[in-house]
């Protein structure tokens, strides 16, 4: 008799996560297909749309970050005058200055668990940069990417299914795996699309008394901003109002703030939470506030390095401890995505030798995201049925799909929803995978899908074309 | 109103109950006094590069290289890296096809490493595996049985996940040996109390005890396996750690199939590496692997849902497993220094663990088993009553007065027993084996004069029976 995971007491089999789910390994199928047999499909290659995972599909690193990267990683030839003529004077200057705030120089040894002391004191003075906020280096936890530190949180929060958090839906489903991992119930707020998915206050109230109503205790609020799937960056009066409303209901206010370097509009800016709660007059005594960064997304777009971390203020120094413990059992985040995560908060600066270069490849990454999102949006909105809110921000988009009865009718024949129905279609027809919206979240009876603005600048015409041709088939099958 | 949102009495349960010793009580104690100046000796952890180990420079060279891989288009970077470097991390950056270091991998790893770490397993053990069943991992959890004494990672997790920490305990007196009825007692104990026990694990060699199990052990800890119907959990990051000749590294795997059907096919197994031990200590790369062996399809179906959720393991970490697996070859340019730096670990770390074993033994009611392996010296102290007595007095478990007490005197910072589990009334402290060679005999002096000097001052002089 074999030991199997029961249906009863396990939370991972509750727990699930799209972005990597059942499309994808179809894709992963057909790419196998067309690798042994090629022309058995109508397309010459699959288009990974499911993830924000920008150098898999060609986008370059900063070459001043993989130069300190390199030389931390064998600081045996930054003695070597060889070593000039390879690397700049400042990625050098800065492998010497990051090697000399380690123990022993050495790379290879754990840290202490919150992270390299150096590297966070860089970290929080580059927050103070940004949010004209004091930061302290102690409230800083590096982490292998952003996703442990939210785990962490949750672990902490969630004591079992009475215990509730707010999210928004749609919502990056890392936090849905999380909770359900966590043994939580999900409190679902339902950002508003009509209103670029906005937030409506009255919405987190609602929703929060319908929680309570239902005997659940809710714990705290996690926000997307610029948004994922959905976009959007927030208002600075939408953010006081979350400020206020997690204040007010002593929610720990959990703050996703990964994307905080891709805004693609003028008319918006990014404000961090903490940054608008201290521009309120709120302090440690006020609010709860967590912050989550990450080196996988911006300009950098460092997914394989796994850096990140979470800034934590407003808690008790008990409560301090029990999260610098949860850290320690791990013993640390591997050390070269912290340094990395220091070296995107404290990127070259005007003067430095690399900045023009730096300068230039931040800036063209950034600008060619920016119009990419713009010709996505644009070749969404112009199919038939498809409504596509605007890509204010990070690497997305969500359109809706009002799909007509008889293509409904046909997915409930098939036993798939219409969006995963349409995303299969899709995929079969032109090698493009999306991830259906379900995977994220959606009000009832609405259907989308979430495409990265990832591919490569120049397919982009061959995945507009593909799309719209593919799109204009499937409506003339099941138009009503 | 004041966030109320995450208090004392709203955290949860499990992350106030967990403990974990190795970064705990002494090791901020240790951290506030290198603060205010003082000397420290960190042998809390198995950390070897903070004690001055030096990395191996072959996979440095490689990984640095995947790190910037525009160096590889430069005319002059034969200058500064060997070749047989450049084109290994060509090979690795070929695995990634393309990306690098900077995206997402498949969840479970770059099947091209994944790859490499089958032939190794297969030239390891004789027997072939299939590298759909290894994931790598970044670095290395209802009732799992631990040994006693344990790396407090598990009763941490265990703690942390709310499951149930089944004790089996090492019986001191036969080098820390496994006694097959002490399991048995362990297993009907926690049924007794209405504990589904789901899991073993054993560490081998172990940590912080040492011992390398023998094969009658392993064959005895798999047939009780099986016949329990327990998963067994291979925690085996110290194999490379091996200080005596009587017992080699068995992988708990080989053991498994040389046992023929039909247990070969039916015992469940995970076994666990990684790249933060063995003589390249490369703790803070994260990497490491874990291998499954006769888990049901759905099962690894669900293993593989929670590793996407964390979308996959640093890539750096993962072509360090990959180099760990496929170190250089005779005939390589980087063969001979590769093996010059290995060797030269391995055997100072040898050395090192008779000295601190022989050093130990030395003293006043301390007795220490030999280090078989890993990286630990677990030696006894008999604390006499008196000194009990006083850490009472001083609210402290008393192997945590011994060891705090050593740490202001001489700055040695360990880890006490208590961290780690141990019958009660017997006490231990845990060191590493890590510092330098040329500071053991300071280190074991200045020990020793510690230790006699505890013992005067507390002792009744009545002497004891080893327990």
């Amino acid at each position: 008799m074999r030991v199997e995971i029961s249906k009863s007491d396990s939370h991972v089999l509750k727990c699930e996560y799209a972005v990597r789910g059942e499309i994808v390994t179809l894709a992963q199928q057909l790419q196998q297909e067309l690798l042994a047999k090629p022309g058995s499909h109508p397309f010459d290659e699959i288009l990974y749309c499911n993830i924000g995972n920008p150098q898999s599909l060609a986008q370059q690193p900063i070459t001043f970050f993989r130069e300190v990267l390199a030389l931390c990683d064998h600081p045996a030839i930054l003695d070597r005058s060889e070593t000039q003529g390879l690397f700049s004077a400042d990625a050098i200057e800065r492998a010497w200055q990051i090697l000399d705030q380690i123990p022993g120089r050495a790379t290879g040894a754990y840290s202490h668990s919150q992270g390299v002391k150096g590297l966070r004191d860089t970290i929080a003075a580059g927050i103070e940069a940004r949010d004209g906020y004091p930061a302290d280096p102690d409230d800083i936890f590096l982490t292998d990417g952003a996703s442990p530190a939210v785990h962490m949180m949750m672990q902490l929060l969630i004591r079992s299914e009475k215990d509730g958090i707010l999210c928004p839906i749609p919502q990056y489903p890392l936090y849905s795996a999380s909770i359900a991992l966590h043994g939580g119930t999900l409190v679902p707020y339902y950002l508003d699309e009509a209103a670029g998915w906005g937030l409506e206050p009255s919405e987190l109230k609602k929703q929060l008394e319908a929680a309570k109503a239902k005997g659940i205790s809710v714990r705290a609020l996690v926000v997307i901003n610029p948004g994922n799937p959905t976009g959007q960056v927030l208002s600075e009066d939408n953010q006081r109002d979350i400020v206020e409303f997690c204040k007010k209901e002593g929610l720990v206010l959990l703050a996703d703030e990964v994307y905080q370097e891709n805004v693609y509009v003028p008319d918006k800016k990014f404000h961090s939470f903490k940054e608008i709660s201290r521009s309120m007059g709120f302090g440690e005594k006020d609010i709860s506030l967590v912050s989550f960064q990450s080196v996988s997304k911006g300009y950098y777009g460092e997914c394989g390095k796994r850096g990140g971390y979470m800034e934590v203020t407003g808690f008790s120094p008990e409560i301090r401890e029990q999260i610098y413990k949860v850290a320690s059992v791990n013993l640390c985040s591997n050390i070269s995505g912290q340094i990395l995560a220091s070296l995107v908060m404290n990127p070259p600066k005007v003067g430095d030798e690399s900045y023009e270069s730096y300068s230039a490849e931040k800036d063209g990454i950034l600008s060619s995201l920016a119009r990419r999102a713009k010709t996505l949006e644009d070749a969404l909105n112009s199919l038939e049925g498809v409504t596509c809110n605007k890509a204010e921000g990070a690497m997305y988009l969500f359109p809706c799909l009002h799909l007509p009865k008889k293509a409904i009718k046909a997915a409930e024949a098939a036993k798939t929803a219409p969006d995963a129905f349409y995303a299969r279609r899709l995929l079969d027809a032109t090698g493009i995978v999306v991830v259906p919206g379900s995977g994220f979240g959606q009000v009832h009876g609405t259907w989308h899908f979430r495409c990265t603005i990832l591919p490569q600048e120049d397919k982009i015409p061959a995945v507009v074309s593909r799309l719209t041709e593919f799109h204009k088939g499937f409506m003339d099958e099941f138009r009503d | 109103m004041s966030a109320k949102g995450l208090d004392h009495d709203s955290i949860n349960e499990n992350v106030k109950r967990a403990q974990y010793a190795v970064r705990g009580e002494l090791y901020l104690r240790a951290s506030e006094l290198q603060k205010e100046g003082k000397k420290i000796i960190f042998t809390n952890v198995g950390n070897p590069h903070a004690l001055g180990q030096r990395p191996l420079t072959f996979p440095r060279q490689v990984v640095a290289l995947c790190q910037a891989p525009f160096l590889l288009d430069d005319p002059n970077v034969g200058l500064l890296f060997p070749a047989d470097a450049i084109a290994r991390a060509k090979h690795y950056l070929s695995l990634t096809s393309g990306a690098g270091l900077g995206a997402y991998s498949d969840s479970r790893g770059i099947p091209g490493v994944r790859k490499e770490v089958a032939e190794f397993i297969q030239r390891r053990d004789g027997y072939p595996t299939d590298p759909e069943l290894i994931y790598l991992t970044d670095g290395a959890s209802k009732g799992i049985l631990v040994p006693v004494p344990q790396y407090p990672l598990y009763s941490a997790a265990i703690s942390l996940y709310g499951g149930s920490f089944v004790p089996y305990y090492l019986e001191e007196t036969a080098n820390w040996g496994l006694d097959i009825d002490n399991l048995r007692q362990s297993v009907a104990q926690a049924r007794s109390k209405g504990i589904t026990v789901r899991a073993m694990v054993i560490i081998n060699p172990g940590n912080p005890t040492g011992q390398c199990l023998s094969e009658a052990n392993l064959k005895e800890i798999i047939r009780f396996c099986h016949q329990e119907n327990l998963v067994l959990l291979g925690d085996e990051v110290y194999q490379q750690n091996i200080y005596q000749d009587e017992r080699p590294f068995l992988s708990s795997r080989k053991v498994l199939m040389d046992m023929g059907q039909p247990i070969s096919k039916e015992l469940q197994l995970i076994s666990f590496h990684t790249v933060s031990k063995g003589y390249w200590g490369e703790c803070g790369q994260r990497g490491g692997y874990f291998e499954m062996t006769n888990i049901p399809p759905e099962t690894v179906d669900e293993i593989y849902k929670v590793a996407s959720i964390s979308l996959s393991p640093n890539i750096a970490g993962q072509i360090f497993v990959g180099l760990m697996v496929t170190p250089p070859r005779p005939g390589d340019i980087s063969y001979e220094g590769f093996v010059r730096e290995s060797k030269g670990i391995l055997e100072s770390l040898r050395r090192r663990a008779q000295l601190m074993t022989d050093g130990f033994n030395s003293c006043r009611n301390v007795a220490c088993n030999f280090t078989e392996g890993a990286m630990y010296s677990f030696p006894q102290i008999r604390l006499p009553p008196k000194a009990i007595e006083a850490a009472k007095k001083a609210g402290k478990v008393p192997d945590v007065f011994y060891c705090l007490k050593l740490l202001e005197a001489t700055g040695i910072s360990t880890v006490p027993g208590s961290g780690f589990g141990q019958k009660e009334g017997v006490f231990h402290m845990r060191t590493t084996i890590l510092p330098a060679e040329e500071e053991m005999p300071e280190i074991m002096g200045s020990f020793k004069k510690f230790n006699d000097e505890f013992m005067e001052q507390y002792d009744d002089h009545r002497g004891y029976s080893r327990m």
